[in-house]
């Protein structure tokens, strides 16, 4: 059966509190998700209370602060604090989202930072993402096409590209794989070991309605699998937490629509 | 043996998630659920008002009302599409919950057996009534 609880080991207990804002006008608290490997314990929750003068207007600047003057033993991913590279995917105030794009504004009362739900954690804020990147890599996320190259770009019309980009720019192209989408899935959670995700089901759809691709049904048969591709029940979770504003349950509704198409 | 997709021993990321690749099975089902869907919403309709058609109806007289050869088809129609559509959404259910493999076999056995086994009793039900009351 699926679990419904924590295993003990990992029941969140309650941290250490740090008030680093003492007489600060403009102060808030960030309780953040702690478990390191190497001590044994159990994960806790610290809180941080830090002066927002003193720091950015992001999640990820706070987060930042407490790593850079609080507290040095804080672990998270960070790149381009720009929401393009997806690495500092979390779950900010119970929903996932990129901890650079997240105005530390849009949180009322306390900041509750834990990591990318349902995924082994690695430590602190830092999810294990082999087994997505294997899923990735396993849906074969480049160009195939068995005509000769041509000698100069392959050529797509405007509403080709569309498909891709998006009237509106939120395609599936639009994807950065941070997995914000997969990991707020419950049907992700309970079966992901064998259902390839919203975010992973995207890159397919993204493959299989490029119009340069030659590997279309191919690429239908490796996602014609009860648990592949249709463990997707619309819950739409995906939808609602993706924060680049992508529909991966729309390019999953598409694939299904072409699997009926192609009988 | 673990399963191919399953953590354990020394597989690599890769094999997991390819795991035993694609079952090429599934898009009958799920295409006999949506339609099955559908049906229900008809049938239930009918149901609805075959039962407020008989409210306060004595047992003769509610069998008699269903023995209306068009009830009875109705009926039996209302019995397919709601069985079949039960015992494929069960499966869905169990092969979201389930992740022991001889313990999802079970249940879907179990589940189709005991779908199949109600179907049918519903049916004669529906047709001795048809076929006795008011001979």
């Amino acid at each position: 059966m699926a679990k419904f609880t924590l295993p003990q080991n990992s029941k969140i207990k309650k941290g250490k509190h740090i008030d680093a804002a003492k007489g600060a006008k403009n102060a808030k608290t960030f309780k953040v998700y702690r478990w390191d490997p190497d001590d044994g314990g159990n994960p806790r929750m610290d809180s941080y209370r830090i002066n927002l003068d003193e720091c950015g207007p992001m999640v990820l600047d706070a987060v930042i602060y407490i790593k850079d003057k609080i507290d040095a033993t804080l672990t998270f991913r960070r790149s381009c604090r720009e929401g393009i590279c997806g690495s500092c995917a979390m779950n900010i105030d119970g929903t996932n989202t990129l901890a650079c794009t997240k105005a530390i504004d849009d949180i009322k009362g306390d900041a509750k930072i834990t990591p990318l739900p349902h995924m082994p954690v690695v430590k602190d804020l830092v999810p294990d993402l082999n087994h997505v990147y294997a899923q990735y890599t396993s849906i074969e996320p480049w160009l195939k096409a068995d005509s000769p190259a041509p000698n100069r770009e392959r050529l797509q019309s405007a509403d080709d590209a569309n498909l891709l980009n998006g009237e509106d720019g939120h395609g599936p192209a639009g994807c950065i794989l941070c997995f914000c989408c997969s990991t707020s899935c419950p049907s992700y959670w309970w079966n992901g070991d064998r259902f390839l995700g919203p975010a992973i089901l995207l890159q397919a759809y993204r493959w299989i309605a490029d119009s340069r691709d030659e590997a279309t049904g191919e690429r239908l048969d490796a996602l014609e699998d009860p648990f592949k591709l249709y463990r997707c029940h619309t819950i739409m979770n995906c939808t609602n937490t993706c924060p680049k504003g992508l529909n991966p349950a729309k390019a999953i509704a598409e694939i299904k629509k072409l699997m009926v198409a192609r009988r | 043996m673990s399963m191919k997709w399953e953590n354990k021993g020394f597989k690599t990321p890769l094999a997991r998630a390819r795991g035993l690749g694609a079952s090429r099975s599934v898009v009958d089902n799920w295409v006999k659920l949506r339609v099955t869907a559908v049906a229900n919403v008809l049938v239930i309709a009918w149901f609805l008002w075959f039962l407020k058609n008989n409210i306060g109806a004595s047992h003769a007289e509610f069998t008699a009302d269903l023995a209306d050869p068009r009830n009875a088809i109705m009926m039996i129609l209302f019995i397919i599409t709601v069985f079949y559509h039960a015992s494929l959404g069960c499966r869905e259910i169990i092969e979201d919950y389930f992740h022991s493999e001889w313990m999802k076999i079970a249940k879907l056995v179990g589940a189709y057996m005991f779908f199949f086994t109600m179907g049918v009793a519903s049916i004669f039900s529906v047709l001795k009534i048809a076929f006795t009351v008011g001979v």
